[in-house]
């Protein structure tokens, strides 16, 4: 298959409006392991025939490390003339594989004149199935041990607990629960703009404890739905030298794996 | 001799009536020099979520145990502040269980009732001690709980245990009393739990009992009122009225949403040429974010007098568990010590920020406030709804727009996403790179 990644630009000069806006965001485009996830969300709307486009070099940072780290100003410049941007493509509805974005976005847009459907590829991918869309078969993952960490800013931010969830139940696995999930679910440690940073003096690095207690379940998946703690989990699994054992994957990435993409 | 304990009682309970007023305008008044913060609007949704959160206490049941004994030692207070009704009405009429003839036999019930709940905030409240003080629990042994914090706690255990007792000592002694045919002491029908202390009581003097019995009653009410100063004046236990104005006021929108600064909006619309709303700057510029507590909305300061210090917060921050010093239970009760600070400033000096002190530094270090991860496990874990994530961003903010300061690293990041559009140092061109590996 070829995959498509259309540009708004590209689209807009043939007078097309795709039916949703795939938000990259910047760790899905920079770095190297969001990337991955990035392409098997790409991979999955190409195979549904999914109406979309990507704004490419004119899409910027949210503004949401900008924000949490207590920079209003360099916050609001992202945001409005990302606000610009969209409106000039008469957005409507948008789709993002980070949760960060997904809450910016949602949330702390529309007081700032951008009004738009912002969906998590988590429920984006859920309502596929849901519409029959997309036909899940577990095939590898089928009774594998796959635990699920609940990203603060899908789950507690947003009440986003159940779409990532159901995702992995989709493809026939054993969903296990660490000690802290849902509302109770422990950071990653990457949230407000901590990624950017060394952590403060402490006993212990926050990944660190997260590994220890996804380890505690014997998943051999750790599943994610957030770039941010996809790093931090991948971080910890290497540090705990479990890479062999245990793999840190997105969600979108286990069902383009199911779906052999 | 009836004349002048009515004179002593009524004299006790508008002196304590009137500190308790001058209490509650220090704390209005201290709550509101903070920064407005529009709450209003949906009505019936907080009234729901007052009735749930604060009446039904829905969120301390992540702890079933702690909270159905904390739910007796709050249904007890209900209760038995119905009797109080009764111990004011013979305290002002100079009558002795003036309800009693009136109820007939809905009163013995009704003492029952009300002793049963004595019982179990006794019980409740030996177990909170016992847990406080002997257990190991994390939760209880932070340094923010300094000797001051703990003395609260424990005077408030011990002053409810008194109460109690004094309740169930009055009552066991008007029954002996009663046995004894002593008049004034009319028949009231057995009550169950102080029924079990009375035949200890049938072995003293009739005088003696008489004496012990009045002691216990101005004990009790004198008690109450010395408590509720108490309560008011300075202690966390506040708690017991501030979560329902709390959370009524909750933030009903996504945890995950923080507030725009509408002043931000105006200067960033002017720098990217764009029509502002109203042409003209705000006319009010404050400060950005927040230094002091009066910088602080008056939700915030609200969220600090409602705080009981449980630590269930902290008890979840994953800063705090992995050994940093934020500890958004301090965070909180910084801001509570803080603004009164305040407000003895204004009381002494006429001026709020004079003593050269703030909130930030003097009170709540950079290094707390820079470990915070947004996760809001505090907001979430917080059975009353406080939100010590929206102090530290505000504090954040200063730190960041007014004083310059930020980790070389945030800098870094920050400047990134001014010239690269993205918190990395990449090309903006390399954005869609990722692009031409899909089909390989």
């Amino acid at each position: 298959m070829n995959y498509q990644v259309p540009l708004m630009s590209e689209l807009a000069t043939q007078g097309i409006k795709p039916e949703v806006l795939f938000w990259v965001g910047c760790a899905g485009s920079f770095d190297d392991r969001a990337k991955a996830i990035t392409i098997a969300f790409v991979k999955l709307l190409n195979k549904v025939g999914q109406s979309f486009a990507i704004l490419g070099t004119e899409e910027s940072c949210s503004g949401d490390p900008a924000k949490r780290a207590g920079n209003e100003f360099l916050f609001q410049m992202q945001a409005i003339s990302n606000i610009q941007i969209l409106d000039s493509y008469e957005v409507k509805k948008i789709v993002t594989a980070c949760p960060h974005c997904f809450n910016t976005l949602k949330n702390e847009y529309p007081q700032l004149g951008g009004k738009y459907e912002v969906i998590h590829h988590s429920e984006f991918l859920q309502s596929l199935i849901d519409s029959g869309k997309l036909v899940v078969k577990g095939g590898s993952f089928k009774g594998k041990k796959i635990t699920y960490h609940d990203s603060c800013y899908l789950g507690r931010a947003n009440d986003i607990y159940e779409a990532p969830r159901q995702l992995i139940e989709a493809l026939d696995a054993q969903l296990v629960e660490m000690k802290r999930s849902k509302t109770k679910g422990l950071c990653c440690g990457a949230g407000g703009a901590q990624m950017f940073k060394e952590p403060e003096k402490g006993t212990k690095d926050i990944n660190i404890e997260r590994t220890e207690e996804a380890l505690a379940t014997n998943a051999q998946i750790i599943a994610a739905a957030c770039p941010f703690c996809m790093t931090m989990l991948s971080d910890g699994i290497k540090n705990k030298e479990k890479e062999n054992d245990t793999k840190v994957l997105d969600i979108a990435e286990l069902l383009a794996l199911a779906e052999g993409l | 001799m009836n004349i002048i304990t009515q004179l002593i009682f009524l004299i006790l309970l508008s002196t304590a009536g009137y500190f308790i007023f001058k209490s509650i305008s220090r704390i209005r008044r201290n709550i509101l020099l903070g920064k407005p913060d529009d709450r209003t609007g949906n009505t019936l949704t907080r009234l729901k979520l007052m009735t749930l959160i604060a009446l039904g206490q829905k969120k301390m049941f992540k702890k079933p145990l702690p909270a159905l004994l904390h739910l007796a030692v709050y249904v007890g207070f209900l209760i038995v502040n119905i009797e109080m009704l009764e111990i004011v009405a013979d305290g002002l009429l100079g009558t002795h269980r003036l309800f009693a003839p009136s109820l007939g036999v809905l009163y013995p019930i009704l003492i029952n009732v009300f002793e049963f709940f004595a019982v179990a905030v006794i019980v409740a409240c030996v177990f909170f001690l016992v847990r406080r003080n002997l257990l190991s629990i994390a939760r209880f042994k932070s340094s923010e709980l300094s000797s001051i914090p703990r003395r609260d706690a424990n005077i408030i255990l011990v002053v409810e245990i008194i109460l109690m007792c004094a309740l169930l000592t009055m009552n066991s002694t008007d029954l002996a009393l009663q046995k004894k045919g002593i008049e004034h002491y009319f028949y009231t029908e057995n009550f169950f739990f102080s029924g079990l202390i009375a035949p200890f009581f049938e072995t003293f003097e009739p005088f003696t009992l008489q004496i012990i019995e009045r002691l216990s009653w101005w004990v009790h009410i004198i008690g109450v009122l010395a408590f509720a100063n108490y309560v008011f004046y300075d202690s966390k236990h506040l708690h017991i009225f501030m979560a329902f104005i709390n959370a009524f006021y909750s933030k009903l929108e996504a945890a995950g949403k923080l507030p725009n600064m509408a002043s931000v909006t105006h200067e960033v619309k002017l720098m990217l040429n764009l029509p502002t709303d109203n042409g003209e700057a705000p006319s009010e510029l404050n400060r950005f974010g927040a230094k002091d507590a009066n910088d602080l909305t008056w939700k915030n300061l609200l969220d600090a007098y409602s705080c009981t210090e449980c630590g269930r917060c902290t008890e979840q921050c994953p800063a705090n568990i992995t050994g940093k010093k934020l500890s958004p239970r301090k965070i909180m009760m910084d801001t509570r010590d803080r603004i009164e600070e305040i407000g003895k400033n204004i009381d002494k000096l006429g001026k709020a920020n004079e003593d050269g002190k703030s909130l930030l530094d003097d009170y709540i270090s950079s290094e707390e406030l820079l470990a915070c991860t947004t996760c809001n496990a505090c907001v979430e874990a917080c059975p009353i709804n406080i939100d010590p994530v929206s102090i530290i961003l505000q504090l954040r903010q200063y730190r960041i727009m007014e004083a310059s300061k930020a980790p070389a690293a945030w800098n870094g990041m920050l400047s990134n996403i001014e010239n690269n559009a993205a918190p990395w140092k990449f090309s903006p061109s390399d954005r869609t790179d990722w692009v031409e590996s899909i089909n390989k």
